[in-house]
């Protein structure tokens, strides 16, 4: 398949293919994380969750940008180009961040998996030899602290209530193979551990919903999503 | 029941904690972070301080039962007896 932006790749770049497709799964999926989790802005359960989870919503969508800035300068193209104008089948994120599941339970059950992974994954890139995106990671990883404190106190709130746990549960138990899907073969058995350590029982060995593959509702978001864009295709400026 | 908490924020080192407002949360890890991204996401605080409702010693109630009007800060008005004070100490400028 013909990637849109492949005939640009300048040859002697610092970082190899395989990092700047690294960087762009992880802004995908940073991207429309954060456009799902801002489908809850104006109807979170109260006030308070409302502007926490939407501030959470931002925050990832300001990761995003700044992985697809670092990858648009290996492509020699922009962020918005990266982010508005590939077809749906070139987005590499994980069908986990792909799912509408507009219900508490599940938005928080997929929130605390991704971010269980996503930390999973932010220490290992920490580690890269490369300057630079050990650099971006560390730097995403001070802000994704704050979202890891709020997604366990979250899950610890719901396995602690009669009435939440099993909704909670039910939740996990249909997002595990996606939360698995997150990660690379490498790093799945840490993820493993931890939702183990945390949930206190073993988790399903399940086949994972891997990368590669995209959700429905993937194309209806991206075409909510691009629709400013397509509409002022010369750049829409506000 | 959600416990509501008091928020106050130091715009920055050395200026004095001034109540922001208040939040509603489950409890006190709730009230943390949805205090730094109401009171602390922009750049507008330094530090907060959480005090939950419950824990403060409110007075609301204040006796002058011998209508003392000098005391109060709009009851009285000192402006001409202080110019005449001044008068008198020889301080009165202009």
């Amino acid at each position: 398949m013909r990637r849109a932006y492949a005939t640009h790749l300048p040859a002697g770049e610092l970082m190899g293919p395989s990092d700047v497709e690294l960087l762009l799964s992880l802004a995908d999926d940073e991207l429309v994380l954060g456009w799902r989790n801002s489908e809850w802005t104006g109807i979170a359960p109260f006030l308070e969750e409302d502007v926490a989870f939407s501030s959470i919503a931002q925050n990832e969508i300001g990761h995003a940008r700044a992985l697809y800035e670092l990858a648009a300068r290996e492509l020699g193209t922009d962020a918005d180009a990266l982010a508005f104008d590939r077809p749906p089948e070139e987005y590499r994120s994980a069908p986990l961040v792909e799912l509408r599941r507009l219900e508490w339970a599940r938005t928080i059950a997929r929130h605390w998996l991704y971010e269980t992974a996503d930390a999973i994954r932010l220490e290992a890139l920490k580690q890269s030899d490369d300057p630079e995106i050990a650099g971006i990671a560390a730097k995403i990883d001070r802000e994704e602290v704050y979202h890891r404190i709020h997604a366990e106190m979250w899950i610890d709130r719901l396995l602690a209530s009669e009435e939440a746990r099993p909704r909670l549960e039910e939740a996990l138990e249909e997002l595990w193979p996606y939360a698995l899907g997150v990660l690379d073969d490498d790093l799945r058995p840490t993820l493993v551990q931890r939702a183990e350590a945390k949930l206190g029982r073993a988790m399903p060995d399940v086949e994972p919903v891997s990368r590669g593959r995209h959700e429905a509702e993937l194309a209806e978001l991206l075409e909510e999503m691009t629709m400013v864009r397509r509409s002022a295709p010369a750049g829409a400026r506000w | 029941m959600p416990e509501v908490f008091e928020v106050f924020r130091r715009e920055r080192p050395g200026a004095p904690m001034q109540h922001a407002g208040s939040i509603a949360a489950p409890d006190g890890r709730f009230a943390e972070i949805y205090a730094r991204e109401q009171y602390g996401r922009r750049g507008e605080s330094d530090a907060l301080w959480l005090v939950p409702r419950g824990e403060i010693e409110e007075i609301a109630e204040f006796v002058d039962e011998f209508d003392l009007k000098y005391r109060r800060v709009d009851g009285y008005s000192i402006k001409e007896r202080l110019k005449e004070a001044r008068q008198r100490a020889g301080t009165l400028e202009g």
